[in-house]
C-alpha cells in the first residue's frame, strides 16, 4: 500500500515509490539530496505539532518540512 | 591565468579544500547555505600561477536558488574543474559529477573524507571509478592535508573527453546506481557513540531538553568569554587611552565641538559611559562594551556549525519559527543578535525569501535584545529588583512570538519549508574555528563599524541641536496620556528614540513608580534598534521595507506600552 510519509510513525523503515508535487525542479531537489524511487528510508523522528521529519537514507540524516514530506509517497517495508 | 573551479554538493569540505590549495583565509562551515558568495585564491601549483574559484555548493546545474545560479556561473569560468565528492556519500554526489562530465571540461575528481568513510565501513575502489569516469580520481582528507600534494601532481592529467554522450536525468540515475554497486562495498558497522547521540539529539523528546542545555551552555560560555575581554583586554585598552582622551578635551575647551567629540566631563574626568561623546562613549559602547560578547557569539556561532549541531537546533526549532513565518534557520539571526543586532541583521541574509528575511529583521529590532539593551533593562531595573527585570523580557519573548504570528499572516510572499541535511558529528578544528571566528569579527568590523560611528554622528548632530526635544514635545502630551508615566518620563522615552544610554541616564534620577518604570523600560526596548541596525536593514530590506518595518516596530511598541500601563499602572 502506498501512503504519504508523514503517515509513519518514527522508527519505521520504507520503501520511495513516487515523488508528488509540483515541476520537476522540486523532484529534482528532492532527488539530488538523496531521496528517490526505490530508495529505502527510516523515519528517525517526527516532531508534534506538524513539526518536521527527520528521515535516514544510507547512513545520512535529512530533516523536511511536514508539506515537503507530503509529496513523498511510500511502502512500509516489514 | 588558468582558472580552476572547485564544483561539489554544499556542507563536503570543499572550501577545506579550497583553503588548502591557496593557502588563504577563507570559511569553512557545516552548515548548509552559509557560503552564498564565491570565494576567489590565487596559487601556484607545479610552477604555474593559477586562479582558484570555490563556487557556491550545488546538488545539480539546473539552479533551484541563487547559490546554485552562481556556482553555474562560477563554472563558466574555470578552465579546469576539480570535483570534490563526499566519500561517505558517493551515490547522491554523482549526479553532479555526471552533469558536469558533460560539461566536456577537463575535470579531476576529489575524493574528500576519505577517513569519515573509512569509519564508517564504506570502501570504494578509485581505480576501478577512475574506468568508469574515465577522469583522475584522488582520495583526500582535506582537514588534515593528507591526498593534496597528489591531487596537485595529478592535475595536469585532467584531460577533455569529448565523445561524452548526453544522459537524460533517469538515465543518469541508473548510470550512478551501476557504478556506485560496483566500486563501493558497505561493511555494516555497529552505530557508534556518535551516531546514537545523533539520533538523540534530534528527536523531539530527547533533542529538546539537549537543545536547552547546549544554549545554556553557550550562553554561559559567551558571557564568560565577553567578560574576560572586557576585563583582561579592553578596560586595560581603554585606560591607555584615557591620556590622550584627555589631552584632547583640553586642546579643544568648552563648545559645542567638545560636547560633539568628547561629549560631558564628570567629576573631572571622562565616563566612557555617560560623556557621550564621538570619541568616548562614541567608540566605548561598541568597542569595548559590545564587540567583546560580539567575538563570544561568533566563537560559540563557530562550534555549533562546525561540530554539526546547528542544522539540528535548527530542526528542533523549526517548529515555533515556521509558525512566525520563517524556519529553523532563523535562529542564527536571533542568537546573533543577542549580542548585537548588527550582526543578526546581516545574518538574515542566509533566509531565501523576502518575508522570511523581512520578519527576520523586524522582530530582531522589536524583541531581541542585545547586549546594550539588556545592561540598560537591568541597570534601570535591577534596583527595584530582578522580578521587574523578569517582566520586561518575558514581555519581550512574547512580543516575539506574537508580532511573529501577526506578521506570517499579514505579510505577503512565500516562506518555505525546511530541508537540509544533517551532516554527522564532528570534532571542530581549533584553528579553523579562530580562524573563522577572526574572519568573521573583521566582517563585522568593516560592515558595522563606519555605520555606527556615522550613526552616533548623526544622532549627536540632531541632539546637539535640540531637534529630538523639540519632536519629544510635540509628541509628549500623547504619550503622556496613553502611556500614564509623567512628562519628564515621557520626554525621556522620545529623546531615548535612538539613544538608550541617553534615556537611562534621564529616566534614572525621576524615582518613578516600578510599574511606570516597566512600562518605560519595555516601550524603550521595543521600539527602533540602534541606527548602525537601521543601515543594516536598508543594506539588507531596502529603503521601502526598512520603512515598513520600522512602522511595525512603532506601533507595536505603543500597543504593548498601552496594554503594560492598564495591567501595571493604577
Amino acid at each position: 500500500m502506498q501512503e504519504p510519509i508523514t503517515s509513519l510513525r518514527a522508527g519505521t523503515s520504507a520503501q520511495v515509490i513516487a515523488l508528488l508535487g509540483p515541476g520537476s525542479s522540486f523532484q529534482r531537489k528532492l532527488r539530488t539530496m538523496g531521496i528517490r524511487e526505490g530508495v529505502r528510508l527510516k523515519v528517525v523522528a517526527v516532531h508534534p505539532f506538524a513539526g518536521p521529519l527527520v528521515v535516514e537514507i544510507s547512513g545520512r540524516q535529512i530533516t523536511l518540512g511536514r508539506g515537503i514530506a507530503r509529496k513523498i509517497m511510500v511502502r512500509v517495508e516489514d | 591565468m588558468k582558472r580552476i573551479v572547485l564544483m561539489g554538493n554544499p556542507n563536503i569540505g570543499k572550501s577545506v579544500v579550497f583553503s588548502r590549495l591557496t593557502g588563504a583565509e577563507v570559511i569553512t562551515s557545516n552548515y548548509p547555505g552559509t557560503t552564498v558568495d564565491f570565494t576567489r585564491g590565487r596559487a601556484r601549483l607545479q610552477g604555474e600561477q593559477v586562479e582558484i574559484i570555490d563556487a557556491p555548493g550545488t546538488y545539480s546545474l539546473q539552479p533551484t536558488n541563487r547559490a546554485e545560479e552562481v556556482a553555474l556561473e562560477v563554472l563558466g569560468w574555470g578552465e579546469l574543474v576539480i570535483n570534490v565528492v563526499d566519500a561517505t556519500n558517493l551515490e547522491r554526489n554523482l549526479f553532479l559529477t555526471m552533469e558536469l562530465l558533460e560539461k566536456k571540461k577537463p575535470l579531476i575528481m576529489v575524493l574528500n573524507m576519505w577517513d569519515e568513510a573509512d569509519r564508517s565501513g564504506i570502501a570504494i575502489d578509485v581505480k576501478r571509478l577512475e574506468e568508469h569516469l574515465r577522469v583522475p580520481v584522488v582520495a583526500t582528507v582535506a582537514l588534515t592535508g593528507e591526498g593534496i600534494a597528489e591531487l596537485v601532481s595529478r592535475l595536469g592529467e585532467a584531460q577533455p573527453l569529448l565523445e561524452r554522450e548526453t544522459l537524460s536525468e533517469e538515465k543518469k540515475w541508473v548510470e550512478i546506481g551501476r557504478i556506485t554497486r560496483d566500486v563501493q562495498k558497505v561493511t555494516h558497522k555497529h552505530p557508534t557513540l556518535w551516531s546514537s547521540l545523533s539520533e538523540a539529539t534530534i528527536k523531539p523528546f530527547t533533542g529538546t531538553p539537549i537543545a536547552l542545555m547546549v544554549i545554556f551552555a553557550t550562553f554561559w560560555t559567551v558571557r564568560l568569554i565577553g567578560e574576560g575581554l572586557i576585563a583582561y583586554l579592553f578596560e586595560p585598552l581603554f585606560e591607555l587611552y584615557r591620556p590622550l582622551a584627555m589631552k584632547i578635551s583640553a586642546e579643544l575647551g568648552p563648545g559645542m565641538l567638545h560636547d560633539l567629540l568628547i561629549g560631558r566631563i564628570i567629576d573631572g574626568n571622562i565616563d566612557y559611559v555617560q560623556s557621550m561623546g564621538l570619541l568616548t562613549t562614541g567608540i566605548y559602547v561598541p568597542l569595548g562594551m559590545v564587540l567583546p560578547y560580539i567575538v563570544g557569539f561568533y566563537l560559540a556561532l563557530a562550534l555549533l556549525e562546525d561540530s554539526g549541531y546547528l542544522p539540528r537546533l535548527a530542526t528542533l526549532s523549526d517548529n515555533l519559527f515556521h509558525r512566525l513565518g520563517m524556519h529553523g534557520h532563523a535562529i542564527v539571526p536571533l542568537f546573533l543578535g543577542l549580542g548585537c543586532n548588527v550582526p543578526g541583521a546581516l545574518s538574515t541574509r542566509n533566509l531565501e525569501t523576502r518575508k522570511q528575511r523581512f520578519i527576520a529583521a523586524t522582530l530582531l529590532g522589536l524583541a531581541v535584545p542585545c547586549t546594550a539593551k539588556s545592561a540598560m533593562i537591568f541597570g534601570v531595573l535591577g534596583s527595584y529588583g530582578q522580578g521587574y527585570v523578569f517582566l520586561v523580557f518575558a514581555a519581550l519573548a512574547m512580543v516575539y512570538v506574537a508580532a511573529g504570528l501577526v506578521l506570517n499572516k499579514a505579510v505577503r510572499g512565500e516562506s518555505p519549508e525546511i530541508f537540509l541535511e544533517i551532516p554527522p558529528y564532528r570534532r571542530p578544528g581549533v584553528m579553523v574555528i579562530l580562524k573563522k571566528t577572526w574572519m568573521r569579527v573583521r566582517w563585522f568590523l568593516a560592515e558595522a563599524i563606519p555605520f555606527l560611528f556615522l550613526g552616533v554622528l548623526l544622532v549627536n548632530v540632531l541632539y546637539t541641536v535640540g531637534f529630538m526635544e523639540w519632536i519629544a514635545r510635540i509628541f509628549s502630551p500623547f504619550m503622556e496620556w496613553w502611556l500614564a508615566i509623567p512628562g519628564e518620563a515621557v520626554v525621556a522615552l522620545l529623546v531615548g528614540f535612538f539613544r538608550k544610554d541617553l534615556a537611562v541616564g534621564m529616566l534614572l534620577p525621576l524615582g518613578l513608580e516600578a510599574g511606570q518604570m516597566v512600562v518605560a523600560t519595555t516601550v524603550l526596548s521595543l521600539y527602533f534598534p540602534c541606527v548602525a541596525t537601521f543601515a543594516v536593514m536598508v543594506k539588507e530590506l531596502g529603503v521601502m521595507d526598512t520603512l515598513r518595518s520600522a512602522a511595525v516596530m512603532a506601533m507595536t511598541a505603543l500597543m504593548v506600552g498601552g496594554a503594560m500601563r492598564w495591567a501595571l499602572i493604577r
